[in-house]
Formats: structure tokens, C-alpha cells, sequence
């Protein structure tokens, strides 16, 4: 919990951190005094740092770069020349140009627009410290997830503000934010948005790569010799892309590979990961999110749409905390891990592929780095009240209304548990407990809306209708309000994940022996892989952390053989349950319609809206009772899950993204899933795949 | 330390004269007699021919002249004196006398040491402390008969058991005394060393070739597990030029001259050999050669390996040498590449036939200051893609500048700094020079005088091409001077708790600067971890420059205090520094050598194969692989045979497996008793023959693929203890004396298992 010291803007969390309001400071003062003032950098190893063309200029004439251009030159019968002009414009188009003018200017936009937007900008003072020495010493990446566009210039903002060296940030772009695709908008403007975004830092990563070998090579030396040469920090998303659900999702290792490989490669003494967890009160894009999840058309993604409209600016956004961890010494991590003396015996500039050695550290830090975004991010008190307004029935929230004073006592249970679990929770000492509930809601009231003792599911207004309201489109609007109150749920579904599977297996498996409980969460983990992210090889820890947690909070009896649900644990072990419910109900779904309805081969094009209208079908007829079934998200990660576990197959020969489907093993898996035969009885094993 | 910056002239005798004085110093030969040894001359076979018996620098005696816990010579050390200065005492050294009035100041900064904690060293050295000798009375009787002098005296025995790694000093001078050897030999000659290897065969003894004593590597320490009586043969009067080839331009040497004598008496004839390595003054020509020794002038005359034409060496099985003294053969792998380095494990090297050039006409030092380290670096990677390194540069990184400031004497002309003055001001104001980042190359240039100045400029102008500011003479050489002393600053340190070692490390160039970094680095961060309570001197000087790489050099120290292991941390901390050189794809040494037992047996065993033979084969001379050729038969016995073209190990103790040799000459030895090696007969061209003792086989009769396995392994750990060649028809192993480090490896690493655990224990 928290206490807040209003007047000095500190608030301290339980776990004796202390997080400072950086907008406090910014109300009392000039904003513009703020971002003139004079900046002292302690530099990256006392070394000046070089010229943006410098370091452009480097990455075109390094050793690597000439390779490629070789290889690409008798690959496609172009000349060297060619090839290598063409890496110079790859490169323009690409390259940061980072300028303290424009950090002031974005210093003052960002202090004007975040004091309307929020009530208040949490950050951890220790972790900011731990980073201000770490740059200094390493090469150091930032490493934040990704909820929102916020995200974008908040951390450069922050290190500004103290003085920290400000990152390059490596940003994936649509090609007509590059100026090279007409838009509605103009061109002009575009491109000026870009100039902006450059000269604070960003870099710009084409979105569909492929197989561009050349683009590949440009920006992997980009980032390396970034890295190597320590010009800036570097801040990149782990997870890829924005997380439209608000959870955590599964690492992409291309830009990681190219970060840690200095290392490998001992070009560099070390490096310094900074994992960075940005956590919001409410999300600026929560309804858009939902509607795309939806499927449903949405304005055009655009970065200045969303920032010109201005009742998004009207709106109060809560607070947000960024609670910037404890840096990771790439060093100490892959002790044991990489042997750097592979890279001996040959050029180290030569393009090759990465060892499976590498590749199998690579992935298992950045999902470690996962993890530990996770386990920092701050849960707020209305997280824990969308947990259990979804584990009411629907018709509760949309009908009846479900009783304040229900809610509230079991959000105050909640409470316990998830601190309990030693979570991150920002829940105001000072204030009455049914105050801090009344303004979550009041700060949602997007998504939920109280009267008379009771709390009812907003459903969405559509502006002069024509014709009655159709059951589906009722549906729909539903929908796109229990998506909202998933991605806040899922804000901390993270503390809960790992015992909660456990109690799934207790409950399907029916069963109290370890190893069968710890076969059936292996194959829950990675069925769900891409719901709940694990670290590889991890998965046994993972089970003993989650045991040890349900002995924690008395849920069960915890033995060298067995777990045993105990006597006072039901409550909090059907809450557990329940929380991985919506997701079994969909995924089953899923796979009843690949096992019964679909074509033995599809698209992921054919299958997304096939599905929903499934789910639709059963939600309105009573049979399925989990919107999330809709979620385009969900729909994706079985996919790939399935992919992984080899029930789908990618026809290599199509184009069309085209899947093979092996009807037998879904259905062995939709078995499995329901309990009637054990996981043994899947081929492969999952333990050994993760 | 030769200065000849204004020299010139074509007046060798003049310049000899000059080059005798400086290098040599003042010493004056040292009294030799000593009841306690025995002295028979050898009527050497050429002994018309000896150049000079006179002016020799080592007696029998070293205690005479030489500290028994420490570096040089007794007459010289640092000390902080009263007024809070520092003295460097004695009269040997330019330096010598001098008083230099920043270092203590720099001393305690660094090390955040104090004059006032003294951690002193025993002075007296108790014949009590050292154990009685464990003799082997036989060997003792037919020694005597021999008439070669020996000793068991105790102070004879303690000067002979150890090299100048730390972790041999330490102890000595808190007057802990391990094992030392039993017997100290003198042999006269090349035939002495054979006598004596024939007894030692015969008695089962163990032999340590002892040359000046300078090993760094651990290779002299007798190991603590070897039971039987080890005898030190101390070559240091075998001393003579032998003779002097002029037509060719070779001297023939006896192994055990040192450095100092060897280049004065050249001198004497307008003559060097331009080998100077740091050691120079007591390391011998014997122990360069078992080392693979690297002289600083490396760049105009050549490593060790280039400068030899033609080596003798004594092995137990007979005598190794060439026929003829041809400068290049290519019948089969140069029998050399496995003597050189070899570390007295494979044999004793009795006389050496080495290049010789005449004085050069003309000298000069120089220097360069760069604006930063990698700059530096930048530079002399340009100069040796241009090929057109000096007789020697080094580059000094930033902290190794700031030290080489600290010991600037006081008021002496050739010692002004470039910090002082108008240098000081030109570099700092006018070039923006960080003083926290410059750094400092020192050059060294020979040869005519007129290509001395063309070649100076040519440096100059890539220097300046990398910002490299030409900073003078007198700090080049003083640079060079420096080097000559350092071991005696280690000294000063050790008298106020501060440890220090230095190791080296050659890597390709492109790797320069990340060894340099990744390694000063690790240093800071391993004293850190290991609670080391002061913050460490970590630094390093690139000393040499090769086409496609360089040699790196490290000198790491720190403040012990509140340490109760040091010597244990410290050897942590040293193993993770070559653990990250390795890492860093530096090689384990470029010219220490490996002996130690440390570095080979933890860094090389956990490797895997392609790194043991990089480093362990190139020492013995082969690449070792466990095919068995097919055709072979089976094995029966314990010798394991290593037949090159295909590096195939096989073994069979009764088939002859040796062919014509034009390049192994039939053993000299008198003694019938010894087997002799080669002999004509059909077969595949003679290549290397491993064979293994019956001690590893520890008295059970070997399965081929474990014999095999044993082999490389100890190869690979180059501990190796066999000889060349099968005796002529012999069925069974003759014992082996040449075993004096491999029961330390047998022990360890014969299984596979118990290595690995070792090498966990580690880490
Ligand atoms: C201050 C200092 C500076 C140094 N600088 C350099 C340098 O610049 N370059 C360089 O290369 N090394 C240097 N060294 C390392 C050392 O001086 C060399 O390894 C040198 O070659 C050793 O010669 P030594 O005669 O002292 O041999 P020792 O120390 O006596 O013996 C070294 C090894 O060789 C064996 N050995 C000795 N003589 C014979 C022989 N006749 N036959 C067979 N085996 C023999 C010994 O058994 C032992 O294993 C330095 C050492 C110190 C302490």
C-alpha cells in the first residue's frame, strides 16, 4: 500500500520504495524555465560522446556492412556501389538525430501536456539512481514494456528531467510515418512529425522487414555500434508491439539479438539492461484497444490524431508510475551461459548466424527481462475491482447491477491476497478504503458507472440510431466493455498466473500428486504460452514458486508428494480458477470449431472472423458465457500455440499464410484441456519445448 | 638503457665499448670459490675457441649478489626514506642513487597505502626452516665420481626453487619455505648435462633445469607430490661463447650464459645478437629457448625462434640436434618448434647457435603522446600494416603514463617530463589533450643514422596522422628504463602491503582494444567482488606489434590490507584476468610461457580441444589426436607413439617405428648405457615419438584408447615427460627423469572426472 505525502509529492510503497512525483515540481515552477535550464551530463566512460554523422558514417563503413554488401552484390548481380548507396539511404531513412534543442522542446510539450493528462507521475527514486550510474559505466538498455503510446517519450522525458543521458529509441513505424507512402494526411506534416520524433531520439524500424537482408545488416550495425560505442542509452520494446490487452506478451529476440551481441562478441565489457515497468492508472487507448481487438474499424492510428482531439486531452487519466528496476548485468547473467570464445576463430564482422547457444540465452533473457517488467509494475486498486467484476455473472453488470458493498468486500479480500503474493500495490494508506473505490470507479466511469448501491457495466452510445438495437450489436457493445475490464484485470494477472494454473490443474486433474499437477502445468504453460509468458527452462521453478505462494496464503498444504487444497483455501482457490476460466471456455471453443467446423487447411484470415462468429453464436445462445472468446488477441495466441505444439502446421508451399490443421491432435489437446485423458498422452512433451 | 642519441660514426669498437658499459652496468665479477662445491673444470670440445672466461656475472653462488626473497640485485632496491621521499639505493642503474620525489605520493593515492603500515620482509634466510634433502645415495656416489660440482646447502637449494611469480615471493618473504630441491649440479659443459642425465636415468631422479632464475610461469617450483630426490641443474656456468662465425654471421654459445654477458662479450667483438628481453640482465639463453622468449627489439632481430639456427639438447634418451645448420629444412615438423618452449620438460639445452649483427651505427629513443588510448592503439596497428615498426614500440595506457610520472628524479636533466614546462602547456591548452586520457607511445630506433632519421620520420608522420604529438628522447628512453626497474618497484610495494604481477597476452589486432579494456575491466570488477577493500591499479602497455596482431602486457596490483588470504584472492583475481583474456580471444601467454601449473591446468583442461592444441601443441610441437591410423596393431605394451604425417597415435613397444633421419644426428653420448634414438631403418620418415613413462601407467599395463587418452591429456596440459623416440628395439620403458611437473598433472587430470571437478572448484 501506499503512503502518500501530498505536499512533497512522495509516496512509499510497501516495499519501502519510494516514488516521487515528478510533476509535483513541474506545477510550482516555470515549465520553460525547466527545459531551458543548463544540463549536466556525466558522459558514458568520461568519453565525449561522437557526432550523429560520426556515428553514421561508422556503421557505413564498417567491416560488416562491406561484407553484406559483397554478398548482396553477387547475390543480385548489382554492383558494390549500388548496393552500398543503397545502405546510405536505408540508413538516412533510419537514423536518430538526437538534439538537445528538441529535448527541451519536448521536455516542455510533454510537462504541459502530462499535467493535463495526469494527476501525477510516480517514479522510483533508487532505480533512477541505479540507472544514472549505470550509464556510465556500460552501455545501458532501457528496456520498458509497452502499453501505450505514452510510453514513447515518457522515459526520455524523465532521464531529462535528472539529468540522465536520454535514449535513442528504436521505433517500429509505419512506412507513411517514413514519408514513404501517400496518406490522407499530409506528407508534409508527416515528415515533420518524423523529423520531431528523430531529433528526440527515435529511430525508425520498418515494420514488415522479412527477408531484407540488406535492411537487416543496416539496422543491426545501427544498433550495435550504438551500443558498442556507448554513444546513448537505448530504449527498446522487448515485447515488439503495444500490448492491446495490457499484458505482458511474448519477447521478440531480432532487436535483443542485436543489443547483447557486442557483448558475445566481447566487443564491450558489458552491458546494462534496465528493465522498465510503466504502469497506468487508466489507458489513454483502453476503448480503441478494445475495438480493435473487436474487430471493429477504428480511426486511423495516427500519432498526432490522437493527441489533437481534444476530448482525449479533457479526460483525467489517473497517475502513472514508472518504476525503473534493478539494472541486469549482462555479464553476470550469461556466466555459463555463453561461451565467448566461439566467436575466436573467426572474423567477428563476418555475418553469421547466431550460435543455438546464443539464440537459447538471447530468449531466455528477454523473457526474463518480462518477467521482471512485471513483477514491477504498480497494480492499482481497480485492477483488483475489474478481477472481480469479471467473476461476476454477466447479467449482474449489465442487468441487475452487482451490490457496491459486495464489490468492495471482495476487492478488500483481493487485497490481502495480492499482497500476499508481494505485489507492487498502489492502494493510498490515508484515504478511506471505500473512497479510493469510489474514485477508481469514478476515474473509469468509461467502463462502469455506480447508482444506487450498484455498479452497471457502461454500454457504449451510439450516436442517433435509426433502428432498434439488434441482440448482436447489444452483444457487441457488452463486449467491447468486458474487454476494458479484462486488459485492467490483466494488469495483475501476472501475480496470480503461476498459482492460478496450479489451481486449474488441482481442479481438472482432480488429482493431488505433484508430478501429475506439475505434467498438467507444463501443458497449461504451453498451451498458453502466449497468454502468460514463461521463461524457458523455468517452468519447474515456476511450479514451486506457485506452490509455495498457495502455502503462503493458506490455499494449500504443500508436501514432498502432494498438494492438498486446504479446508480455508477454497475461496481463493476458486477465485484462481476462475481467473484462468475465460481463457480455458475460449480456447476450447477454438478448438471445437477447428476440430469440427473448419477446413482441414485455413487462413489465419478465414479462421479470425469464423471464430468470433462462432462465439457469437454461443454467448447469444447461452452457451459460452467469456467475451474474451472475441478478443482477435486470443484468437492469435492459440494459433501460434498450436503452431508450437505442432497441431498446426504452415503449408510452406502457400503464400497465403495458409495452415495445415491436424484435426487428431487438436482434439487430443481439447481432451487434455477438459481433463479426459491425461497430457501424457500428447506426443510431444512440453517441458523439453520450452 | 643504451643511450646513443647522439652517437653515429661507423666506429663499432667505440659503440661496443659504449653499448658494454650501459647494458652491463658497474658489476665487477663476483668472487667464485666456495668449499662447499665441488670443482672440477670441463675441457670443453672447442674450448680454443672461448671467446671470454672472464667477466661473467653469476657465480655458483648467486646469494652473493642476488636477494634470495626478492627481485635483483642485493645492493639495489626503492625505499621511502625519512624525508618522504623515495631512494632507488645502489650504484648499478642510471637511476640508481636518485631520489624520486612523487612517487610515494602517487604510491599511497593509488593503493590508498601509507609509509606507516610496513609489512617487511624476514631479512635473514634460516637454513633451519628448509628441509634436510631427501638424496638418493647412489646418484650422489656416481655424481661424485663424475666431478661435477653440486651442493646440498641449504641457501644453494632455496635460490633454485622458484621463479618470481608472486605467489613464490610471498611466501619466501614471510620466511616460508616449500619444497626445494634436494641437489644443486653445476655442470662445465654440454658433456657434464650428459653425465648427468644418464645418472639421473639409471636413479630414477628427478631433474629441473635451472637457467637465471626469471621464470614467471611457475616452471621452477619443484611440485609438492614428487617423492623422489630432485636435482636442480644449474647451467649458469655453462657461460661461454663458444664461438663466433663471422661469414655467417653465428655464435655458438653454451646455454646458460645470461643476457647481460652474452650481449657485452658480443659487444667486445662488434657484435650482438639484439635479443633483449626484460630480463635480460639474469635470464638465460637456455631458459629464453624453453621459454620462447620475446626481446623488445623483437622488430629488427627477431623472437627467440627466429634468432636460433641450431640447438643442442640432452634428453634421456640421448642427444637431439640437427645435422647441419642450414636456415630452413622441410624434412618433417622443425624438431625445434617443439624444444623451443618446452620448459625443460622435454630435455636440457646445452648449446645454442644463434644469429649475431653487427653493433648497430646508431640509436634513438623517442616518444608520442596520443590524445586517447584507442587512438594510440590506432597508430601502431598503421604502422604495422606499413610494416615499419621501430627496433621496438610500446604504447603505455593512461595510468601507466601517470606512473611512469611518478617516478621522475629529481633534478636531473634527461628527466624531464612533458607535463613540466612548455610541454605541459602546449599539450594540455593547446591540443585539448585530456591529461586523464593521453597516453604514450616509446620508441626505439637502430640501424645506419641516415635511415634512422628517414625511418623516424616515417613513424612521426603516421603518428601524426592518429594526433600522436612527438613528446621527445628523454621520455622514450626513460620509458625504456623503466622496465628494467619495475621488478624491483614490486618489491617496494610488497614492504607496504601492496601485491602486484604482471602477465601478457598477444591477440589479433582487431581484438587489441577489447582485450585491454574487457581485462582492465574485469580486474576492477573481480577485486570488487572478491572484497578487496581498495580499488585496484589495473594497466596495460601494448609492447609489441606483429603483422596481424599484438603483444599486450598487464601489471595489476593492489592494497591486501584486511585481506586474511591475499595471495589466494589474488590468484582468483588473476585467473579470472586470463579467463576474460581468453575469452577475448588472447592467447594464454606471448612469451612468459605456460608452465604454470595454474594457468595450463585450470584454463586449458576446461577448454575443449581446438584451444588446447592452439595453445599446448604449438609448445610440444604436435597436434595430438586419438584416431588410431588403421593397420596398426593392436597395442600390447605402455608406450603410446605419436606418428606425424597424419598425427596418428598408435602405439607398439617392439616395432620399430623410426625411419631415416637427415634431421636427428645419432646420440654424441659416450655412455653405452644410453639407448641411442635414431638409427636408420625403413619406414615412414621420423616424426615425434611420445612415449610414455611407466609412471603414468602407474605399473598396470595400459588399454591403447586410455593410454592415448592419458597422453593428451597431459600433452595438452604440456606437462609431457616423454622422450624422443623408442630405444632402438626395446621392449619396456626405460624410467623417465624428465616427469619433474607430471605427477602434479597425473593426479589431477589422468581422469577425466576428477579434472572436471577441479576445474568447478574453480570457478
Ligand atoms: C622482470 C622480468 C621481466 C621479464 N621480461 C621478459 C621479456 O621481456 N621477454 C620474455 O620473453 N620473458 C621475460 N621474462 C620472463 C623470463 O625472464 C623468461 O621466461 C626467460 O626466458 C627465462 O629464462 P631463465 O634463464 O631465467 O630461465 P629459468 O627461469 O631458470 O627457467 C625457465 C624454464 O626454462 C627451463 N630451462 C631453463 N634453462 C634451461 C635449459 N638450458 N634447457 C632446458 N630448459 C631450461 C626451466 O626448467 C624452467 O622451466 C621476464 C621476467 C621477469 C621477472
Amino acid at each position: 500500500m501506499t503512503h502518500t505525502d501530498t505536499a512533497s509529492g512522495r509516496a512509499k510503497m510497501d516495499h519501502g520504495e519510494e516514488f516521487v512525483d515528478i510533476l509535483e515540481e513541474r506545477r510550482r515552477s516555470y515549465d520553460l524555465g525547466h527545459a531551458l535550464r543548463t544540463i549536466k551530463l556525466h558522459p558514458y566512460q568520461g568519453g565525449p560522446r561522437c557526432s550523429t554523422a560520426k556515428l553514421n558514417k561508422a556503421v557505413l563503413d564498417s567491416q560488416y556492412l562491406r561484407y553484406v554488401a559483397e554478398e548482396i552484390a553477387t547475390e543480385t548481380g548489382s554492383s558494390v556501389v549500388e548496393v552500398r548507396e543503397q545502405a546510405r539511404r536505408l540508413l538516412e531513412e533510419m537514423s536518430q538525430n538526437l538534439q538537445l534543442s528538441s529535448l527541451r522542446l519536448m521536455s516542455y510539450t510533454i510537462t504541459k501536456v502530462a499535467k493535463r493528462l495526469f494527476s501525477s507521475i510516480y517514479v522510483n527514486m533508487e532505480g533512477l539512481s541505479m540507472l544514472q550510474k549505470a550509464t556510465q559505466e556500460t552501455p545501458v538498455i532501457l528496456m520498458p514494456n509497452h502499453k501505450s503510446y505514452l510510453d514513447f517519450l515518457v522515459i526520455s522525458y524523465i532521464l531529462f528531467t535528472y539529468d540522465i543521458p536520454v535514449p535513442v529509441i528504436a521505433s517500429v513505424i509505419r512506412k507513411y510515418l517514413l514519408g514513404l507512402k501517400q496518406q490522407s494526411i499530409g506528407l508534409a506534416e508527416m515528415k515533420m512529425v518524423g523529423e520531431i520524433l528523430r531529433r528526440s531520439g527515435a529511430f525508425f524500424i520498418r515494420r514488415a522487414i522479412g527477408s531484407d537482408k540488406l535492411y537487416w545488416a543496416v539496422l543491426s550495425e545501427y544498433v550495435k555500434t550504438i551500443v558498442r560505442t556507448g554513444y546513448a542509452p537505448m530504449k527498446f520494446y522487448v515485447e515488439g508491439l503495444r500490448s492491446r490487452t495490457l499484458k505482458s506478451l511474448t519477447p521478440k529476440l531480432g532487436m535483443m539479438h542485436m543489443v547483447l551481441e557486442p557483448y558475445f562478441k566481447s566487443e564491450v565489457f558489458d552491458i546494462t539492461l534496465v528493465p522498465i515497468s510503466i504502469s497506468y492508472d487508466r489507458v489513454l487507448e483502453e476503448s480503441l484497444h478494445a475495438h480493435e481487438l473487436l474487430g471493429v474499424p477504428k480511426p486511423k492510428e495516427t500519432t498526432t490524431s490522437l493527441l489533437k482531439s481534444t476530448k482525449v486531452l479533457q479526460e483525467d487519466y489517473g497517475a502513472m508510475h514508472v518504476n525503473f528496476g534493478r539494472p541486469i548485468s549482462v555479464r553476470q547473467m550469461c556466466e555459463g551461459k555463453i561461451n565467448r570464445c566461439q566467436y575466436n576463430l573467426t572474423p567477428r564482422d563476418l555475418p553469421q548466424k547466431p550460435t543455438e547457444e546464443a539464440q537459447a540465452c538471447v530468449r531466455w533473457l528477454a523473457h526474463l527481462v518480462v518477467r521482471v517488467q512485471d513483477e514491477g509494475s504498480v497494480i492499482s486498486p481497480w485492477s483488483l475491482m475489474a478481477c472481480m467484476l469479471l467473476q461476476a455473472p454477466i447479467t449482474a453488470l449489465t442487468e441487475e447491477g452487482l451490490l457496491w458493498h459486495q464489490l468492495t468486500g471482495k476487492t478488500l479480500w483481493l487485497r490481502k491476497l495480492v499482497l500476499d503474493c508481494g505485489a507492487r500495490l498502489n492502494w493510498p494508506a490515508q484515504t478511506p478504503d471505500s473512497d479510493v473505490m469510489s474514485s477508481a470507479v469514478a476515474l473509469h466511469r468509461s467502463v462502469v458507472h455506480q447508482k444506487a448501491g450498484r455498479v452497471y457495466l457502461v454500454q457504449e452510445e451510439e450516436p442517433a440510431r435509426r433502428h432498434p438495437i439488434s441482440p448482436q450489436e447489444r452483444m457487441m457493445r457488452t463486449a467491447s466493455a468486458v474487454l476494458m475490464l479484462a486488459s485492467y484485470r490483466n494488469q495483475s494477472l501476472h501475480v496470480f498466473v503461476r498459482p492460478a494454473l496450479v489451481a486449474t490443474a488441482l481442479h481438472i486433474t482432480e488429482s493431488t500428486q505433484r508430478d501429475e499437477l506439475f505434467a498438467f502445468y507444463c501443458f497449461l504453460q504451453e498451451l498458453f504460452s502466449y497468454e502468460f509468458v514463461s521463461i524457458p527452462g523455468e517452468l519447474s521453478q515456476d511450479f514451486e514458486e506457485a506452490c509455495s505462494l498457495l502455502k503462503k496464503c493458506g490455499a494449500a498444504h504443500i508436501s514432498q508428494q502432494e498438494v492438498t487444497p486446504s479446508a480455508g483455501g477454497m475461496e481463493t482457490l476458486s477465485f484462481l480458477r476462475a481467473l484462468i476460466q475465460p481463457f480455458i471456455d475460449s480456447y476450447q471453443v477454438m478448438l471445437r470449431y477447428l476440430c469440427e467446423e473448419g477446413d482441414q487447411v485455413l487462413t489465419e484470415k478465414q479462421f479470425l472472423p469464423a471464430v468470433r462468429s462462432l462465439a457469437t453464436r454461443l454467448i447469444l445462445s447461452g452457451e459460452l458465457d467469456t467475451y474474451e472468446a472475441l478478443s482477435s488477441d486470443t484468437q492469435k495466441n492459440l494459433l501460434l500455440a498450436l503452431r508450437r505444439l505442432e497441431a498446426v502446421t504452415k503449408s510452406r508451399a502457400s503464400e497465403e499464410n495458409e495452415f495445415n490443421v491436424n484435426k487428431a491432435a487438436i482434439r487430443t489437446i481439447g481432451d487434455v484441456l477438459s481433463g479426459k485423458i491425461p497430457p501424457q498422452m500428447l506426443q510431444t512433451t512440453p517441458d523439453a519445448r520450452l | 638503457m643504451a643511450a646513443n642519441g647522439s652517437g653515429g660514426g661507423s666506429d663499432r669498437q667505440r659503440v661496443a665499448q659504449q653499448r658494454l658499459r650501459i647494458i652491463a652496468g658497474h658489476l665487477r665479477r663476483p668472487a667464485d670459490e666456495d668449499s662447499a662445491v665441488r670443482a672440477a673444470e670441463c675441457k670443453a670440445p672447442q674450448s680454443e675457441s672461448d671467446a671470454s672466461a672472464e667477466g661473467k656475472t653469476v657465480p655458483r653462488r648467486r646469494q652473493e649478489i642476488m636477494k634470495w626473497n626478492g627481485w635483483g640485485y642485493n645492493d639495489t632496491k626503492f625505499i621511502f626514506n625519512k624525508k618522504g621521499q623515495t631512494e632507488f639505493t645502489g650504484k648499478r642503474y642510471r637511476l640508481s642513487g636518485m631520489i624520486l620525489p612523487g612517487l610515494q605520493d602517487w604510491f599511497e593515492n593509488t593503493f590508498g597505502a601509507s609509509v606507516h603500515h610496513k609489512s617487511p620482509a624476514t631479512n635473514i634466510l634460516n637454513s633451519s626452516a628448509v628441509q634436510p634433502p631427501n638424496l638418493n645415495e647412489a646418484f650422489v656416489e656416481e655424481l661424485k665420481s663424475t666431478g661435477v660440482p653440486f651442493s646440498h646447502d641449504a641457501e644453494d637449494r632455496v635460490f633454485r626453487a622458484n621463479g618470481h611469480c608472486l605467489h613464490e615471493i610471498f611466501p619466501l618473504r614471510e620466511g616460508k619455505i616449500g619444497r626445494v630441491p634436494d641437489t644443486v649440479v653445476w655442470p662445465n659443459c654440454h658433456n657434464d648435462v650428459v653425465k648427468i642425465v644418464e645418472l639421473a636415468c639409471k636413479h630414477n631422479v628427478c631433474l629441473i633445469p635451472f637457467g637465471g632464475g626469471t621464470s614467471v610461469s611457475s616452471a621452477l617450483e619443484c611440485p609438492l607430490e614428487e617423492t623422489r630426490s630432485i636435482v636442480s641443474l644449474d647451467t649458469s656456468q655453462m657461460n661461454r661463447i663458444l664461438w663466433i662465425d663471422e661469414k655467417n654471421l653465428t655464435a655458438h654459445v653454451e646455454a646458460g650464459i645470461i643476457g647481460q654477458d652474452l650481449e657485452r662479450l658480443l659487444n667486445e667483438s662488434g657484435y650482438c645478437t639484439g635479443h633483449e628481453p626484460d630480463s635480460m640482465e639474469f635470464s638465460s639463453l637456455g631458459g629464453w629457448v624453453a621459454t620462447r622468449a620475446s626481446g623488445m627489439k623483437k622488430n629488427v632481430y627477431g623472437n627467440i625462434e627466429d634468432l636460433v639456427v641450431h640447438i643442442k639438447m640432452v634428453t634421456p634418451q640421448g642427444v637431439i640436434e640437427k645435422s647441419c645448420q642450414g636456415p630452413r629444412m622441410s624434412t618433417g615438423p622443425d624438431i625445434h618448434h617443439f624444444i623451443l618452449g618446452s620448459e625443460g620438460t622435454l630435455g636440457l639445452v646445452t648449446e645454442v647457435t644463434m644469429k649475431i649483427r653487427p653493433v648497430p651505427a646508431y640509436q634513438k629513443y623517442g616518444s608520442v603522446v596520443f590524445p586517447d588510448f584507442e587512438q594510440g592503439v590506432a597508430c601502431l596497428r598503421e604502422v604495422a600494416r606499413q610494416r615499419c615498426a621501430p627496433a621496438s614500440i610500446r604504447l603505455m595506457d593512461n595510468k601507466q603514463f601517470q606512473f611512469g610520472h611518478a617516478l621522475k628524479p629529481q633534478g636531473s636533466s634527461m628527466f624531464t617530463s612533458f607535463l613540466d614546462g612548455l610541454k605541459k602547456f602546449y599539450i594540455t591548452k593547446f591540443k585539448g589533450f585530456d591529461p586523464n586520457r593521453l597516453c604514450v607511445a616509446t620508441l626505439l630506433f637502430e640501424g645506419d643514422r641516415e635511415k634512422v632519421l628517414q625511418h623516424e620520420k616515417q613513424v612521426y608522420d603516421i603518428a601524426a596522422k592518429f594526433g600522436g604529438l612527438a613528446a621527445g628522447e628523454d621520455n622514450g628512453q626513460r620509458g625504456y628504463m623503466l622496465t628494467f626497474v619495475i621488478a624491483y618497484l614490486r618489491d617496494l610495494g610488497l614492504d607496504y602491503y601492496v601485491i602486484a604481477e604482471s602477465f601478457e597476452t598477444s591477440v589479433p589486432w582487431d581484438r587489441v582494444l577489447d582485450v585491454c579494456r574487457n581485462v582492465k575491466a574485469r580486474i576492477v570488477r573481480e577485486c570488487k567482488e572478491r572484497g578487496v577493500q581498495f580499488s585496484p591499479l589495473s594497466t596495460c602497455r601494448v609492447t609489441q606489434t606483429y603483422d596481424a596482431g599484438a603483444c599486450v602486457y598487464f601489471y595489476f596490483a593492489f592494497n591486501y590490507r584486511g585481506l586474511s588470504d591475499p595471495i589466494h584472492t589474488f590468484e582468483q583475481v588473476e585467473h579470472a584476468a586470463r579467463e576474460e583474456i581468453l575469452a577475448n580471444g588472447g592467447s594464454l601467454s606471448h612469451h612468459h610461457g605456460g608452465g604454470d601449473r595454474f594457468k595450463i591446468k585450470r584454463l586449458l583442461i576446461k577448454r575443449r580441444r581446438r584451444v588446447g592444441v592452439n595453445d599446448a601443441a604449438v609448445i610440444t610441437g604436435c597436434i595430438l589426436t586419438s584416431k588410431r591410423w588403421p593397420g596398426h596393431p593392436e597395442p600390447r605394451g605402455e608406450e603410446v607413439i605419436l606418428r606425424s604425417p597424419r598425427h596418428v597415435l598408435t602405439a607398439s613397444p617392439s616395432r620399430k617405428l623410426m625411419g631415416e633421419s637427415s634431421i636427428y644426428q645419432p646420440c654424441t653420448s659416450s655412455a653405452n648405457t644410453l639407448p641411442r634414438p635414431y638409427h636408420r631403418s625403413a619406414g615412414p620418415l621420423p616424426y615425434p615419438v611420445f612415449h610414455v613413462p611407466t609412471s603414468i601407467c602407474q605399473g598396470k599395463p595400459l588399454r591403447l584408447r586410455t593410454a592415448c587418452h592419458r597422453v593428451k591429456l597431459i600433452l595438452g596440459l604440456y606437462n609431457v615427460s616423454s622422450v624422443l623416440g623408442p630405444p632402438l628395439g626395446a621392449r619396456h620403458c626405460p624410467p623417465t627423469v624428465w616427469l619433474h611437473r607430471a605427477p602434479t598433472s597425473l593426479s589431477l587430470y589422468l581422469h577425466r572426472g576428477h579434472c572436471t571437478q577441479e576445474t568447478e572448484n574453480m570457478t
